[in-house]
């Protein structure tokens, strides 16, 4: 089959925060840069981010970025990255100062400066008190992001190949990225990208999770890419849950509904949180309400005929203080849940919202694996940036407000790297091996030829399912045992899976099967890495590695202070130090503690 | 001009996970029998934004659009 070939100078895959960041770095460098996206850039799921965006600017009150590197380190669990860390909370205020002057309508304070407000895990002078650091455009942050940067990156001549899927990275012998294939979704045809720099910016993977309030779009598609052409992926089981997202839809419903009153019933109508949190009750933590959550249903006090959620019960408020206080949880209840909870408790579940882990990078964007003895060897051509790539900023667990920023400063840093990199010859355009295009032509292939084969839908539930009950927000060794063979029965699946519409054009059943193969990829990943970290550690939480006094909150340093590296072949794990060593003499590396709020 | 099916359909995957449900069940029950005008009202209202399309479905906007109103109905439909 012959298969177009274009050239560039540089290749982004994906079009939200970090892809667009990275595109506006490239292009008005004077790199001719194609961006290819799934879906048009402005329904990037960056568009769901509401917070904002975290920066020491000090508008509000006293911030510093000492202090905000101080947070991310705690809320990391010291998983992260100390040099990547201060990388970015000393970049913040420049790139969040650069959006304001793109166009990005920042709320305000009355003196015309940016307006900042409290956000969970951020604090001044190290824990103190309650710090205002997010810079925020109403409920809208990453919707008013998303455009002013597209806007940009029109002006910058950026090149948009919009409703393209980025199939396969090609390598060649040497390991080096020499671009992508992707499918051109109009007509079903598979191009070439070839470029002396690819970026990956294709966000999160959370659809491997029955309850998540990731988008459909969320697929993993650049991690999956990347696994299959032989680069590790870098802390895959740690995933941020929200306690009470719509059973069986993933939609959120806010804390704020525990705030006016909302109680968690079981099966039997009891309000548990009383046994597990007997002062706080439902306010307790997030991670207390949704362990309180998992126990009720792993141990047969769910709900509905399949016991596997349990309700939030509003019922008892009255019908104005709902209709007043929380008329959107009322619509979303009924969409969703097809329940009014005037009338009747909303089903909710823990629900997956952030992928901590990803493709390995340093903080200058460049993908990195072991090779040699240097666990963090740079692969030629390779970028990644935002939720798809692993720096590591959030370790075992991410601070509201930091994805913006990482989106922000990541993107840019993987930018700068490449125009350096090409302005100093070091980037070449290294001939394609004759071979680019095959691996991709060989799936298409094999999808078209498929007879008695398994359905996309079919295989996708039965991945999610097995994802939400043994890769979950608490996690049991036996039912992680189960899960690992149980995920590569599914994955086995999911190479026959069939798919009736052999057309070309548009044809979204292939999309999907496609789609697929890398999210498979991600929820073996994340089930391996989980179930060998005999540790809870930030968002990682183990029933069988509990609080003790010699082991805090169940972390044990002396044996998982490292970063897990899965490789999706051989299904094989290695591990990586943890960089505790900050990237300049501006600051005292933040020494190990207990995580307490 | 004839509207591309499959190129509308793929378009009703969006930003945000409420509208994907939304969407998902709509493709479900009616996508296949709209009419060509249908499709036509339907490719116009995709070209709005997100939280636009959101809020015209939850109530919370005002379907300002005669065209739309009928999709967003089919839309709001639990």
């Amino acid at each position: 089959m012959n298969v177009a070939k274009r050239t560039f100078d540089a290749v982004i895959v994906g079009a939200g925060g970090a892809g667009l960041r990275a595109a506006l770095q490239l292009s008005e460098a004077g790199l001719k840069t194609a961006v290819l996206t799934k879906v048009f850039p402005t329904r990037s799921h960056t568009v769901a981010a509401q917070g904002g965006v975290a920066a020491s600017l000090g508008n509000s009150t006293e911030d510093n970025w000492h202090w905000h590197m101080y947070d991310t380190v705690k809320g990391s669990d010291w998983l992260g990255d100390q040099d990547a860390i201060e990388f970015m909370c000393k970049k913040a205020n420049e790139v969040v100062v650069e959006l304001e002057h793109y166009g990005m309508p920042f709320d305000r304070t009355d003196n015309g400066k940016i307006y900042q407000r409290p956000f969970g895990g951020h604090s001044m002078n190290y824990g103190q008190a309650p710090v205002m650091r997010s810079c925020a455009a109403a409920d809208r942050t990453g919707h008013a992001m998303l455009h002013a940067l597209y806007q940009r990156n029109v002006r910058a001549n950026t090149q948009f190949f919009v409703e393209w899927m980025a199939l396969d990275l090609i390598r060649d012998a040497d390991g080096d990225v020499l671009g992508v294939t992707a499918l051109e979704m109009e007509t079903g045809e598979i191009s070439i990208f070839h470029a002396k720099a690819t970026i990956f910016a294709t966000g999160g993977s959370g659809r491997i999770y029955y309850s998540s309030t990731n988008a459909f779009i969320n697929t993993g598609d650049g991690v999956g890419m990347a696994a299959r052409a032989g680069i590790p992926l870098e802390d895959m089981e740690f995933w941020q849950f929200h306690p009470t997202g719509v059973a069986g839809a993933g939609v959120l419903i806010t804390e704020g509904v525990r705030g006016e009153g909302g109680i968690l019933r079981n099966a039997s109508g009891e309000r548990f949180m009383e046994r597990y949190a007997p002062n706080l009750k439902d306010l307790a933590s997030r991670d207390v309400v949704s362990r309180a959550m998992t126990t009720e249903i792993n141990e047969g006090r769910g709900c509905g005929p399949d016991k596997d959620h349990v309700l939030l019960d509003i019922t008892h408020l009255s019908p104005e203080n709902i209709m007043k206080r929380l008329p959107g949880i009322r619509e979303i209840s009924i969409q969703f849940a097809g329940v009014d909870p005037i009338k009747a408790p909303i089903p909710v579940v823990p629900t997956c919202h952030y992928q901590m882990g990803g493709i390995p990078t340093n903080y200058k964007g460049q993908v990195v694996v072991p090779k040699d003895g240097n666990p963090n060897a740079p692969v030629s051509g390779f970028y990644a940036a935002g939720e798809c790539a692993c720096a590591s900023v959030h370790g075992a667990n991410r601070l509201g407000t930091n994805s913006l920023l990482d989106l922000l400063v990541f993107g840019k840093s993987a930018g700068e790297t490449v125009v350096e990199d090409f302005q100093s010859g070091q980037l070449k355009l290294k001939p394609l091996p004759s071979d680019a295009a095959d691996v991709s032509l060989a799936r298409i292939a094999r999808l078209e030829g498929q007879t008695n084969g398994e359905s996309v839908h079919e295989v996708g539930l039965e991945m999610r399912r097995t994802m939400q009950k043994h890769a979950g927000v608490f996690r049991f060794d036996n039912l992680l045992k189960e899960g690992v063979q149980k995920i590569a029965e599914v994955a086995e699946r999911a190479k026959h899976t069939e798919i009736k519409d052999k057309s070309k054009v548009w044809n979204t059943a292939r999309v999907e099967a496609l789609e697929l193969d890398n999210l498979i990829e991600v929820a073996r990943a994340t089930m391996v890495s989980a179930e060998a970290r005999k540790e809870s550690r930030g968002a990682h939480v183990r029933d069988d590695a509990p609080d003790t006094a010699e082991n805090p909150n169940g972390r044990d340093d002396a044996n998982w202070l490292k970063h897990t590296l899965w490789y999706s072949e051989g299904n094989r794990l290695d591990y990586k130090p943890v960089n505790l060593k900050p990237l300049s003499d501006d600051v005292e590396p933040i020494a190990l503690a207990k995580r307490t709020y | 001009m004839t509207i591309d099916r499959g190129r509308v359909r793929w378009q009703c995957r969006r930003a945000l996970l409420e509208l994907d449900l939304v969407f998902a069940r709509f493709l479900d029950r009616h996508f296949d029998r709209l009419s060509d005008d249908q499709l036509a009202d339907l490719d116009d209202l995709l070209r709005c934004d997100d939280y636009d399309i959101w809020g015209m479905v939850n109530g919370s906007k005002p379907c300002e659009e005669q065209r739309w109103k009928e999709m967003i109905a089919l839309l709001r439909e639990p």
